[in-house]
């Protein structure tokens, strides 16, 4: 078998940084990443994955975090026949001290391919490429080094949140403690699959929502202020004087015409505004969020399998954020009970809500309806009493 | 014995000192230059982060290479973003400037901050996994490529996010991205009866499909099922619960460009993404039609979109019709809805431009 890769050196060219020169570097040491390069080779050539679907591999008391990936031509390739992933749980926020990132690595280079992902979608560090037998070893030695798997499959997924209060001074709720302190709490949840299908929890700490809460998560956590945001005078002034033109690229872009603007005094009506975020976006030195903080809690935001994609529901408007985090886990709690309950295999909580009703969700979750949760009322006249 | 669920470490053992001490006191940043934060503490210290591109798919040579910077520079500190990026903090300023030098060295773009196109969130492809409709860190080099500049400047109206899903499981923020491409099956899957009834549990196969279009196999004797094509929406569902159901294809796979996705709340709602492309051939190994398609629509964008103005903010402005006439992508049968919820989209009023 050659080890020619006529198409892949290709992408070596061009000013990006180049993943197939990060194989080809792993490739020197390891014969796993050599043959991972010669497979991605004959993707390239044959315009097809070669890789089956995945068998069941795991650690001894874990259901999950390991990814089971066996190629689909083991006689050809020899070293990545079995090339399964492991999902490491990031610290909150993606911080490292060097010391922590090269024991992940001195292990991965002696159990595994060498090659990563830094990070995965879901925020886990990935490990890509180990056999079955190496599995335990390797994960014996990343919890020696204080490193756990992240979840996978019908489980609770790992936990993910902004960078929060840690650097940034949009954040209302402190992302990274709540995060941790989720992940620890349901360790269980998310090393044993027992649900109808994945579960997805991510924060933002406030409205730009950096992790894509809204979009990605089942439960998303977005932090809110609940009075009015904060205006510094002189720094709209100073903000007015270096050239930016406040009338059209503030005011106007409000969306709910709260602001005004009358050459010296930025106006808010705070009752009309949304906290949309995006005037504290254009002059962060003038505007901060408020000060009674908390965050929106909404439910079911997901990728288009099976349904549809959604964007989240809100379900709870403010919710004060503070460790120990009591009120969301009983929402949780609650949520976890009835998708159990009533989902069907392979049903994300929101499609389980959606085939039987909001109503009915609102009511196992014992919250009270209120306007916030729509755009707008009913239209028709179907309505059960 | 054995430690279990001891979960991640603590992050309060990760942070630098200057984070540890201005935790929760942010005041205000401002984006020194591209790929250069300032933020400012109550307290009066300040951190600087140099923001650098990365492949993603990286060797662990690679993460020593990047711990050998923050050692030199940052105390032995560093982190990543939630697009990829690599981040490296330092409170001293004189340190920029060798720190965006070591990073240089190692073929590093800086920037992805602010009003620039930032790294792409994209998933396996063919590298590792079994689903995939087309390649992911592929096409993502080649169009990281052709937008090099739009991540080291910040020129764009506003922030414009890409993203790659290899098929229509999506995992990753593709459904509400500015640019999205998504890999996609066009015909639908080939039963292997012999091994349907060895792999794959038949009413749990039948359930998984949202069409209702895998039916009992009509011959009581053959324990297996049947497609009925004409139903068949190629979403692979079936296939990944049931491996006898192969989708895959070299000839018919290919990729769709969806565009005028957001997640941010900041002026208007979040936005699903929308099919402006339904198809484009695999065409390793650097998709030129992906790369031509997703540039044309950028710079149409970039010439006449007003500040603040994300892709799909523009677009709904000027309108789907006008998006149309003046990318010059043609509109097809594909990208009328007829899904879950397809009405919702159909137009209800005389208000459109010709």
């Amino acid at each position: 078998m050659t080890d020619d890769t006529p198409l892949l050196d290709e992408l070596e060219k061009g000013p990006w940084p180049s993943y197939v020169k990060e194989i080809k570097r792993a490739a020197k040491k390891n014969p796993a990443a050599r043959d991972l390069l010669r497979i991605q080779e004959r993707s390239y050539h044959d315009r097809v994955t070669h890789w089956k679907h995945g068998g069941i591999v795991g650690v001894t008391g874990y259901g999950g975090g390991v990814i089971g990936r066996y190629c689909d031509s083991p006689e050809d390739f020899p070293h990545a026949a079995a090339f399964h992933t492991m999902r490491i749980n990031q610290p909150a926020g993606w911080f490292y001290t060097t010391s922590a990132l090269r024991k992940l690595c001195d292990i991965w280079e002696k159990h595994g391919s060498g090659m990563t992902n830094f990070h995965g979608s879901t925020g886990d560090v990935i490990l890509l490429g180990t056999t079955t037998e190496h599995l335990q070893p390797c994960f014996d030695e990343l919890t020696e080094a204080g490193f756990d798997l992240g979840g996978s499959g019908s489980a609770l997924r790992t936990p993910a949140g902004c960078i929060g209060q840690a650097r940034c001074e949009y954040a209302n709720i402190d992302t990274l403690d709540l995060i941790h302190d989720l992940t620890m709490t349901y360790q269980d949840e998310i090393h044993r699959p027992r649900w109808p299908y994945k579960f997805k929890i991510k924060a933002s700490g406030c409205p730009n929502d950096c992790v894509a809460a809204i979009a990605r998560a089942d439960f998303t956590i977005i932090g809110a202020w609940h009075d009015a945001l904060r205006i510094d005078q002189d720094e709209v002034r100073t903000y007015a004087k270096s050239g930016l033109d406040i009338e059209s690229l503030v005011v106007r872009k409000c969306p709910t015409e709260a602001l005004a603007w009358d050459g010296s005094t930025l106006r808010l009506t705070p009752e009309d505004c949304v906290r949309c975020m995006h005037c504290i976006n254009t002059m962060p030195k003038a505007l901060r969020p408020g000060l009674v903080k908390g965050a929106t809690i909404l439910i079911g935001g997901k990728a288009p399998i099976l349904k549809g994609a959604n964007l989240s529901w809100v379900l709870v408007p403010f919710m004060e954020i503070k460790s120990p985090y009591t009120e969301v886990k009983d929402l949780l709690a609650k949520i976890w009970d009835w998708w159990d309950e009533h989902g069907r295999t392979r049903e994300r909580v929101a499609e389980t809500i959606e085939r039987i009703g909001l109503k009915e969700f609102l009511k196992a979750v014992d919250l009270p309806p209120v306007p916030q949760m729509v755009n707008k009322p009913r239209s028709n006249p179907y309505v059960f009493f | 014995m054995r430690r279990t669920d001891i979960g991640p470490p603590d992050y309060k053992t990760m942070l630098p000192d200057v984070i540890k001490n201005n935790y929760g006191r942010w005041k205000y940043h401002e984006i020194v230059r591209p790929g250069v934060l300032r933020h400012v503490s109550e307290s009066g210290e300040e951190v600087y982060s140099i923001r650098a591109g990365s492949p993603r798919l990286v060797s662990i040579d690679f993460i020593r290479d990047l711990c050998d910077i923050a050692d030199k520079h940052c105390n032995g500190h560093l982190r990543f973003t939630s697009r990829h990026n690599i981040e490296l903090m330092t409170p001293d300023k004189s340190k920029v400037g060798p720190i965006i030098s070591d990073l240089t060295k190692l073929g590093l773009p800086i920037g992805g901050t602010g009003k620039c196109i930032s790294n792409i969130v994209h998933t396996q492809g063919w590298i590792h996994c079994h689903s995939a409709a087309t390649d992911a860190s592929g096409i993502v080099k080649a169009v990281m490529d052709a937008f090099y500049d739009q991540f080291t400047q910040m020129k764009l109206p506003n922030h414009l996010r890409i993203s790659l899903a290899c098929c229509i499981n999506m995992c990753g923020a593709v459904h509400c991205s500015d640019l999205a491409i998504v890999g996609v099956h066009t015909r639908p899957p080939r039963p292997d009866h012999e091994k349907v009834l060895a792999q794959c549990e038949i009413p749990t196969t039948i359930q998984s499909c949202p069409t209702g279009a895998i039916r009992r196999h009509p011959d009581p004797n053959v324990k297996s099922v049947v497609v009925r094509e004409d139903l068949c929406m190629y979403c692979a569902n079936c296939f990944t619960v049931c491996p006898a159901l192969p989708l895959a294809n070299a000839d018919t796979d290919g990729v769709a460009i969806y565009a005028g996705g957001k997640v941010p709340n900041a002026r208007k709602p979040p936005m699903f993404s929308r099919m402006v492309v339904p198809y484009l051939p695999n065409n390793p190994p650097r998709w030129p039609e992906v790369v031509d398609v997703l540039k044309k629509i950028v710079d149409v964008y970039a010439s006449s979109a007003k500040p603040t103005e994300r892709l799909g903010e523009w677009i709904e402005r000027i309108g789907w019709e006008a998006f149309f006439k003046r990318t010059e992508i043609p509109f097809t049968a594909q990208h009328i809805d007829d899904f879950t919820h397809a009405v919702e989209t159909y137009r209800t009023t005389t208000q459109f431009k010709w």
